[in-house]
């Protein structure tokens, strides 16, 4: 696949890197000239000196048939722009923006752009991950819809072990893709019984997710 | 008229002052106090030192009561943001942004906001003045000197009374 990586610091850099190394073609859009020259450097002509918000660098960057165009740059305004300037001038690829404030994450949906990652998020993710209580885990927006993907981990203790799926008080809209017990799937439907260690796929309106949790591990 | 100013750089300081002086109600948000002595001495509004890109700041600044909003700061991209956050979120009718960029102006006017660029505006008018299109050129003069005379009286007396600089007001 061709990525357009709008930023070159520390993340443009090594998210640059690891595609290439998974042999994907890749366009790094650089403002700094002494930075650009020095990725250049280290990974070979696949650097733009050019500012990344301005639609005619990001057209000489190839944007209209890349799969997907990753604003990573610090500045979270500066992301903003380049996802919306991408949608004017190169309507198909994908746009992903790197949200440093996770407050900007709901910004940045109700201004059009789905699709962010922050860093902190990932960080909490993996926080909640190790800690023994379990977890729950919005994993993706789904493009396109206001949906979103949600993993539940179900550790001892949980109000929801022992109940069936039917009793479980899901909020509207939201409902058990599967359940992932022991390395398989099982249905998550009906009287199917919650167990320990159960991992619960589910979808869910995104403006449920607070519901979903309380449905599974209570108030 | 209720006005949020974002950015008190030299554009920001100088309409907040005219806008006060004619009587509006105008609150100015900058990342940094010493921005604040762009206004002039006499300024009457509110200062809040903020964000402006941040909701939590517009929010506490009122941003969902004005009858307009300008994001008047100096990076393009950071105006463009508060202008949609201000006009998206809270639905601000009247939305403003200083974007330098003519091509950054264009893409976002059709998305329903008014943007000014420095860059054409200011070469439309020296053309139309080198031109001598007194039409649209005399006008703006005018009035452009009347300001500028305006601020120079003001900073002499300022220099003369030495400068008990206007406390800047939190809200």
């Amino acid at each position: 696949m061709y990525f357009v990586v709008a930023g070159g610091g520390q993340v443009g850099f090594h998210l640059a890197q690891a595609l290439i190394e998974a042999g994907h073609e890749v366009m790094v859009i650089e403002s700094d000239r002494h930075r650009a020259q020095w990725i250049e450097e280290q990974l070979g002509s696949v650097v733009l000196n050019a500012t990344a918000d301005e639609g005619r660098y990001q057209l000489e960057a190839g944007c209209q048939r890349a799969d997907a165009i990753l604003a990573v740059t610090g500045d979270d305004a500066r992301n903003l722009v380049i996802c919306q300037v991408a949608r004017h001038h190169c309507k198909d690829g994908r746009v992903i923006a790197r949200v440093n404030d996770p407050k900007n994450e709901i910004v940045f949906k109700a201004l059009g752009i789905d699709e962010t990652v922050s860093s902190t998020r990932v960080l909490m993710n993996v926080i909640e991950q190790e800690l023994p209580t379990g977890g729950f885990f919005p994993l993706m927006p789904l493009t396109g819809s206001h949906l979103e993907l949600i993993e539940a981990e179900i550790a001892p203790g949980t109000p929801s072990v022992g109940r069936s799926v039917r009793t479980l008080h899901l909020p509207g809209g939201a409902l058990i893709g599967g359940i992932i017990r022991g390395g398989k799937i099982v249905p998550g439907v009906g009287e199917q019984v919650l167990e320990v260690g159960d991992r619960v796929i589910l979808l869910s309106p995104t403006a449920a997710e607070a519901d979903v949790r309380k449905a599974l591990f209570g108030p | 008229m209720n006005v949020l100013i974002v950015g008190c750089g030299r554009v920001g300081g100088f309409l907040a002052g005219l806008l006060d002086a004619e009587g509006h109600t105008v609150t100015i948000v900058d990342l940094e106090r010493p921005a604040f002595a762009h206004l002039p001495a006499a300024f009457g509004g509110t200062t809040f030192l903020g964000n402006g890109t941040d909701l939590d700041v517009l929010r506490q600044v009122g941003v969902d009561k004005v009858d307009a909003f300008l994001a008047l700061t100096q990076g393009d991209n950071r105006n463009l943001m508060a202008a949609q956050i201000a006009k998206e979120i809270f639905g601000v009718s009247r939305v403003f942004a200083k974007v330098n960029d003519p091509i950054r102006a264009e893409i976002y006017r059709e998305r329903g906001m008014t943007t000014i660029s420095r860059t054409t505006i200011l070469g439309t008018l020296i053309h139309a003045m080198l031109m001598g299109d007194t039409q649209m050129g005399e006008v703006l003069m005018e009035r452009t000197m009347r300001a500028e005379a305006e601020m120079a009286r003001a900073e002499t007396l300022g220099e003369a009374g030495k400068a008990s600089p206007s406390p800047a007001r939190s809200a």
